[in-house]
């Protein structure tokens, strides 16, 4: 049996680290854009100004991107220095979209990141517009891949598993690929990163403007930022995760537990707007219920049930119990000592393996297991709802914070308006967070309510780990940590101090501290030099 | 599908090889780089021209590190999930190390103080040193069988110890890749930079060139007399599902070199290691910088197919319980990702290759002091 505590410190050193890497992924996936969108103006009209804002805000794309890249390299060997189990057991599905990724996207982005930055002088504007695009697209090719793996995780649809191999295989790419639940998730997060990007620059734009520095190249950068940032907040509420959890055991739980849905109840069902779900009792006090919302968000109809969790436990229970039959059929088949009614109970049950499995954390014995060992891992399929259901909401209430934001900052600008409202240019400056606050929830939201999964109905997550000590464990969490807070007081630093001191960084000789002869930043000693 | 299992296992040994060149050519080259920019420049002008000869091209280069994992995982996940969570501390030692070189290519010159710098250029140099040096260990561990087995589920269990790593002969490929990864970095710097740069560049390719041949000469005769090799008594076919746990294997002085004697063909591999190592040397002497980093790149070619030929079809021997070693006919992913892997390569490496080319191509120069100081705001 697994050692709870040693499970408890892998997890929470992939989440540290998964979560740490999803700070600068999302401002890479939207700024790459948003830089897109600024060079093809420069292309366009040739202003000088345009260029100025793509090269400006490629460098704090630069100081973003390579910790994204830094951090991004951790999850590369996580899989296998942690989840060794894991890697062996899904490796022959979940590798194929992480390879995939390296071969479409990542090359793409990479080489011509490089030349985006270093390129300038060397490539004729058109050239230079097209390196832009191909990192932008490769960044987020590289989502897609990503987000395929990762949905797999969440509804593992296109593998079988092998009891040759003793893993899954995988039996159809394109259903990997079409999972409905990748597709959605990566709309999702791709424009949530676009979402993040738009805030990004929007907030450092109304800084400039509060401030009233270089106003003209604030105020176009502004704009660019309401405008995409308008059309993708959008895109995450409208075309928001949720059509995603429709499909699969796994996703149906999560549902139930983000909306506290104790019971089943009769189609449509409520949507509980707020309360204080209890996971003690099960029940969800003081709710605050609007009549059919959630039946029509889950279910896109009003007479399809969504199931409460006390139903999803009973047929959680009964998935374990024909598990073990399976569990039981597939040692004899092992061992040499199956007849046919083993393989054929195999053949029948083998979908619910997964669910034996969750007994290995109560007993090495999966066939022996008690009543009350089952009753437990039958419980335990559903993750803690309290968290989720205050996480989910805490979400929602940063996206729709985002879409006033956007949708006022928008009306606002098209009118001329906009800087005569400070309170909303402070708005947007100290809203910087909100995108990441959505994000990194949302993060939580899709993968700890995936728990106790790795691979949803497939493998368990205590299962899914290395053989490794909780010793072990705890000496590389101290070392990610370490270095991931001196990376990142580094990296917020330099944020910060370019940021601050604006287009002026480009040494131009168009800016503010360099016009006014201002004596301060940028003629400090440590005045930055690159570009 | 188009192939059969058997032949798509064994292109798919062939091509994982060729992504490790890949791997070595392209990022070994900024390793070698960055393993020699504190010593090849002395004013931050030079350390500055260093860093620019491999300014544009680190980021994509690294991708093929990248890949080359991510091939690993989807390829041969047994090996991946084996070897990444046997070999743990080390493949975080070399994952710390490599954390400091985007960081470091990226923020060096964004502060114009000295220290700062100079801290990132001793970074830079850290990450780009224990990378290829790990590596090499944990190849010459390879070849000496790794202790892991697998329990009734398939879980495996490694056996053995961190210091464990770090045996004499383990160390002695640590060095051979590391100068070889220094080898190549020095013929680049060579073809991109001019006057004292290149001149210490051109005295780097010697040295490394000369450890570069000791040590390999001294691993290969350590393999031969030293090292008992793994050698397969009986297996299920080699198109058979693969099971890792399901041969018997036998431990066999002098194994290792088996292939070498009955396809002396194969002999090449260690050849051309030691011929365009001299190539290169005698290239670079000659003052044709270009031949010697064809000649370098050629180098990484012939050493890693040396290790690779030599352990055929071995991958990942286990020295506790060889009967579990990994070989690529049982450590493989199923026919139809394989087959699914294949025509994504097929498909975009050429178009890799191209735009790789391209970015060279329009990047090309020599990097100069004064190209620096002209452009000390946009450089990196």
């Amino acid at each position: 049996m697994m050692d709870p505590e040693f499970v408890e410190l892998s997890r929470w050193q992939f989440a540290i680290t998964a979560l740490y890497h999803f700070i600068f992924v999302p401002l890479t996936l939207g700024l790459t854009w948003i830089l897109v969108i600024m060079e093809s103006v420069y292309v366009m009209t040739g202003k000088q100004v345009y260029k100025d804002m793509t090269r400006f805000w490629g460098k704090l794309f630069g100081i973003n991107f390579a910790l994204g890249v830094t951090t991004g390299l951790t999850m590369e060997f996580e899989f296998g220095t942690n989840w060794a189990y894991y890697s062996h057991y899904v490796g022959d599905v979940f590798g194929a979209p992480l390879a995939i990724e390296g071969l479409m996207a990542f090359f793409l982005e990479s080489t011509f990141v490089g030349m985006f930055f270093l390129g300038w002088d060397r490539l004729s504007k058109r050239q230079h517009l097209a390196v832009t695009f191909l990192t932008a697209l490769g960044t987020n090719l590289s989502a897609l891949w990503i987000l395929v793996a990762n949905g797999w995780m969440q509804n593992p649809v296109g593998a079988e598993f092998n009891i040759d191999t003793m893993r899954m295989e995988m039996t159809s790419f394109a259903e990997v690929f079409f999972n409905p639940v990748a597709q959605v998730k990566f709309i999702h997060t791709a424009s949530a990163g676009y979402v993040a990007a738009s805030m990004f620059v929007a907030g450092i734009s109304a800084y400039y403007l509060l401030k009233g520095r270089d106003l003209g190249f604030a105020r176009r950068s502004m704009a660019v930022a309401l405008g995409f940032g308008l059309a993708s907040i959008f895109s995450v509420i409208v075309l928001g995760d949720e059509s995603g959890y429709e499909v699969g055991d796994v996703q149906k739980v999560k549902l139930a537990a983000i909306e506290a849905e104790w019971h089943t109840e009769e189609p449509p069902a409520a949507f509980t707007l707020f309360g204080w779900p209890n996971d003690e009792t099960m029940e969800t006090e003081h709710a605050i219920k609007i009549p059919w919302l959630m039946g029509i968000i889950a279910t896109r109809s009003i007479d399809e049930e969504v199931p409460g969790i006390h139903d999803l436990i009973k047929q959680a229970e009964h998935r374990i119990r024909t598990g073990i039959i399976a569990y039981r059929a597939m040692t004899a088949i092992r061992n040499g000592t199956a007849d046919e009614e083993d393989h054929a109970l195999f053949d029948m049950y083998k979908k619910d393996l997964g669910y034996a499995l969750l007994l290995k954390q109560y007993t090495d014995k999966v066939v022996d297991a008690t009543d009350e060992q089952i009753k437990l891992a039958a419980r335990g399929t559903v993750p803690d709802v309290t968290l989720l259901f205050w996480t989910f909401r805490i979400m929602v209430f940063s996206g729709f914070t985002m879409l006033f934001l956007f949708v006022t900052g928008f009306v606002l600008m098209a009118q001329r308006r906009l800087e005569r409202h400070r309170w909303l240019l402070r708005a947007f400056l100290y809203g910087i967070p909100l995108p990441w606050i959505a994000i990194e929830t949302g993060w939580f939201v899709a993968e700890y309510g995936r728990q106790p999964w790795a691979i949803g109905e497939i493998l368990p997550t205590f299962l899914a780990t290395s053989s490794l000590t909780k010793e072990d464990l705890m000496i590389s969490l101290a070392g990610f940590i370490t270095f991931y807070t001196v990376l990142a007081i580094i990296e917020f630093y330099l944020m910060f101090k370019f940021a601050r001191l604006g287009p002026s960084s480009l040494h131009t000789g168009r800016y503010h501290f360099e016009r006014s002869g201002a004596p301060d930043l940028a003629n400090a000693p440590a005045a930055p030099v690159k570009d | 599908m188009l192939l059969d299992y058997e032949t798509l296992k064994f292109v798919w040994w062939l091509l994982i090889g060729v992504l490790l060149v890949g791997f070595a050519v392209m990022d070994g080259m900024d390793m070698g780089v960055g393993a020699l920019l504190p010593f090849l420049g002395k004013t931050d002008a030079e350390r500055r021209v260093i860093i620019n000869t491999v300014g544009p091209h680190w980021d994509g280069n690294q991708v093929w590190f990248i890949t080359a994992g991510g091939a690993l995982f989807a390829a041969w996940p047994a090996v991946y999930a084996a070897s990444f969570s046997g070999f743990y501390f080390a493949m975080l030692l070399v994952l710390f190390a490599l954390f400091l070189r985007p960081v470091g290519f990226d923020y060096r010159s964004k502060l114009d103080a000295s220290q700062w710098r100079n801290s990132w250029d001793w970074a830079l140099m850290t990450g780009s040193v224990v990378p290829p040096l790990v590596f090499g260990i944990a190849f010459g561990n390879l070849l000496q069988g790794v202790p892991f087995h697998y329990d009734d589920i398939m879980r495996p269990w490694y056996e053995g110890s961190f210091f464990g790593l770090f045996n004499p002969f383990a160390l002695l490929a640590g060095v051979v890749a590391l100068s070889m990864f220094v080898l190549h970095g020095a013929t680049f710097l060579q073809l991109r930079t001019e006057t004292v740069i290149a001149e210490r560049a051109a005295r780097a390719v010697q040295i490394s060139g000369l450890v570069f041949i000791a040590t390999f000469a001294l691993a290969g005769i350590w393999l031969a007399v030293g090292i008992d090799g793994y050698r397969i008594v009986e297996a299920p076919a080699p198109g058979a599902m693969p099971m890792p746990t399901a041969k018997t294997v036998e431990v066999a002085a002098g194994a290792w070199l088996e292939n070498y004697s009955r396809y002396p063909l194969t002999l090449l591999a260690p050849l051309l290691g030691f011929g365009a190592a001299i190539l290169a040397m005698l290239a670079s002497r000659a003052g044709r910088a270009g031949w010697a980093f064809f000649a370098s790149a050629l180098v990484q070619a012939g050493v890693i197919f040396t290790a690779g030929l030599a352990m055929f079809p071995f991958v990942m021997p286990s020295s506790s319980q060889p009967n579990h070693s990994l070989t690529l006919w049982d450590a493989t992913s199923s026919q139809l990702t394989l087959n699914v892997m294949l025509i994504a390569a097929a498909i975009f490496v050429p178009i890799i290759i191209g735009y790789t080319f391209w970015n060279f191509r329009k990047m090309w120069r020599v990097v100069t002091v004064e190209e620096i100081e002209a452009h000390s705001h946009s450089a990196y």
